[in-house]
């Protein structure tokens, strides 16, 4: 399998999928539903936009051979729900059904959901399961690679650290993580609660492969996907700086935007910034 | 049983190359034969079995059946939420191996007995229970549940040197097996002190009192119709059971004779109220909680207002 190679413009690079309809589609379903976690899922617009424009090679949802993607901070379900909308596996009248009755897109994404591997919501989780899949594709020889995108404050969890430490191990060069290091997490800023950094000497310490970059340039993050697959001698993760509520400024930072849905005036402002700032 | 758990597990590996065997750093002694026989398919993760459990749903997921080992209380505690998000939800074939029940690690202490593993991992949908009375039936038990497409909690019991007379390795999921028949009682029991209540009973026919003993190692798919057919032929049922009273055989039994409108006495035996207070040995401890043959069929003749001898 080949790494798909970044093309000079983003309209280029993904047809369809890109960091702004990823974030309008939050924005809109967010307000449609009238639910919060926006914050959360704008957040990682730009990894989710990466990992579905040019990383994973998903030629159809239920392919063995297809790579894994494990939404390990569950909350930033919708940022997913709109790269799957994008990508043709979740329908318009699903992603609209959002936080309905007998609806399958809920706040944390499950698997009955088309395009969803593995059902999350629970901290601490993914990266194991994650880990699970990378040890069977090794076991059997096959190409496919396994992606869990973990938030900072998951790395509270003892239980990441023991899937750490075993991937270190076992130089699982197939599993890529990604922390979304937006520096907050349910009741305030993680260096005020559980202060986590060094972040990337600690992967490191475990031999991991590690990058860090700006979790909002696209171009960044995709050198930083294509290096460690590249490596493939350990196992790979990308400490993503990003900022919680990214692209609507009076969200930017704010903890509260890990709870509260929009008005009316306020969904009008967001739409009109994530206009004014989209990229051609 | 566990001599019977590696052996059988290289016995379906040998032909199975779906088989993967994990352990967080426990077997001594116990599994290394599946270990130099297949080095590839055998994973010691560490002490970790959050990340063990994980890591089975994720090889599950992609068409490995994993089974994982350690104490009973570790495999059914320490990542019970990871079975529940993971092979439960997802019902995938993770097979989650607990070895010990009850006080079986006897001087081990409190931490190390399970005592309340059937009962949180009966209330899982999907996922069968089992708990085998002797290594015989362990061997059959896991062949039969092998293949099965969603999860399953083993109960093994640490010895493999006895076996419960009559029941010759038979076992059906969602089925109970008669070891003896007798019209004053029916005893019902499972995991290794099923040897205990098979002793009781037949202490019970020295003194005239003829027991049935029902053997129910497949606590989930529980074997309801086979219970409620046996229980509404007695006015006294006796489970027993080397676990808290509650959520687990007695509370079982209980249910079926509710559902089903049986009027039979129920005498529920296993450890009540709180865990044991002091050390002790196996045999002291199982006496202590009521649980040895000689304070089974006290407390079965008491229930039938007859005398103990």
């Amino acid at each position: 399998m080949t790494f798909v190679a970044v093309p000079e413009k983003l309209a280029d690079l993904w047809p369809g999928i890109t960091p702004y309809r990823i974030r309008r589609i939050i924005i809109e379903e967010s307000k449609r539903a009238h639910v919060g976690h926006i914050g959360s899922a704008l957040s990682v617009a730009d990894i989710v936009a990466v990992l579905y424009g040019c990383v994973l090679h998903v030629a159809s949802a239920d392919d063995p051979l297809r790579d894994r993607f494990i939404l390990s901070k569950g909350h930033s379900a919708l940022a997913l729900y709109a790269a799957l909308h994008l990508k043709g596996f979740v329908t318009e009248d699903e992603i609209h059904a959002y936080c309905s009755d007998r609806g399958l897109c809920g706040v944390h994404p499950e698997h009955h959901l088309c395009g969803i591997d593995f059902s999350t919501g629970s901290l601490g989780h993914g990266l194991a399961v994650g880990a699970g899949v990378a040890l069977a594709a090794r076991m059997r020889g096959e190409p496919f690679r396994s992606f869990v995108l973990v938030s900072d404050a998951e790395c509270n969890e003892g239980s990441l650290w023991e899937t750490v430490m075993f991937a270190g191990h076992h130089r699982l060069g197939n599993l890529i993580a990604i922390v979304d290091d937006n520096g907050q997490q349910a009741l305030g800023k993680t260096k005020d609660i559980l202060d986590l950094h060094p972040l990337g000497d600690k992967w490191r310490a475990f031999g991991w492969n590690v990058h860090e970059v700006d979790g909002h340039d696209v171009t960044a993050l995709s050198a930083a996907f294509r290096d460690l697959l590249d490596r493939g001698d350990a196992p790979g993760v990308i400490i993503a700086r990003t900022i919680a509520g990214k692209g609507v400024s009076f969200m930017e930072g704010k903890v509260e935007w890990h709870y509260l849905p929009l008005s009316d005036d306020q969904y009008a402002q967001a739409l009109r910034e994530l206009e004014a700032s989209a990229t051609p | 049983m566990r001599k019977a758990l590696t052996e059988t597990l290289i016995e379906i590996a040998q032909s199975d190359p779906r088989l993967v065997l994990m352990t967080a750093d426990l077997g001594f002694m116990v599994l290394e034969p599946f270990q130099e026989r297949f080095p590839d398919r055998f994973f010691n993760v560490g002490v970790a079995e959050a990340n063990m459990v994980g890591l089975a749903t994720g090889l599950a997921s992609c068409g490995y059946i994993p089974y994982v080992y350690s104490i009973a209380t570790f495999a059914s505690m320490r990542a019970y939420e990871q079975i529940r998000n993971g092979p439960v939800l997802h019902n995938l074939p993770v097979r989650i191996v607990g070895i010990g029940g009850g006080f079986e690690y006897g001087h081990g202490g409190i931490t190390h007995h399970a005592l309340e593993d059937l009962a949180i991992a009966r209330v899982q949908p999907g996922l069968s229970v089992v708990a085998p009375a002797d290594s015989n039936q362990a061997r059959n038990a896991i062949r039969a549940t092998f293949d099965l497409p969603g999860p399953m909690y083993l109960r093994l019991g640490k010895r493999d040197d006895y076996a419960i007379p009559n029941l010759d390795g038979r076992f059906e999921l969602g089925r109970c097996e008669l070891v003896r028949d007798g019209g004053d009682v029916v005893i019902l029991s499972l995991g290794s002190i099923t040897a205990q209540a098979v002793d009781a009973a037949e202490q019970l026919a020295g003194q005239g009192i003829n027991a049935t003993v029902a053997v129910v190692s497949s606590l989930r798919p529980a074997p309801t119709e086979d219970l409620a057919e046996l229980l509404s032929r007695f006015t006294l049922a006796v489970t027993v059971e080397e676990h808290y009273v509650d959520g687990g055989l007695g509370s079982l039994v209980a249910e079926v004779l509710s559902e089903h409108g049986i009027r039979c006495t129920l005498v529920r035996c296993g450890v009540k109220n709180r865990a044991p207070i002091g050390w002790g040995g196996e045999d002291y401890l199982r006496d202590a909680a009521g649980l040895s043959a000689g304070q089974l069929t006290k407390t079965v003749c008491t229930a039938l207002g007859a005398s103990p001898a």
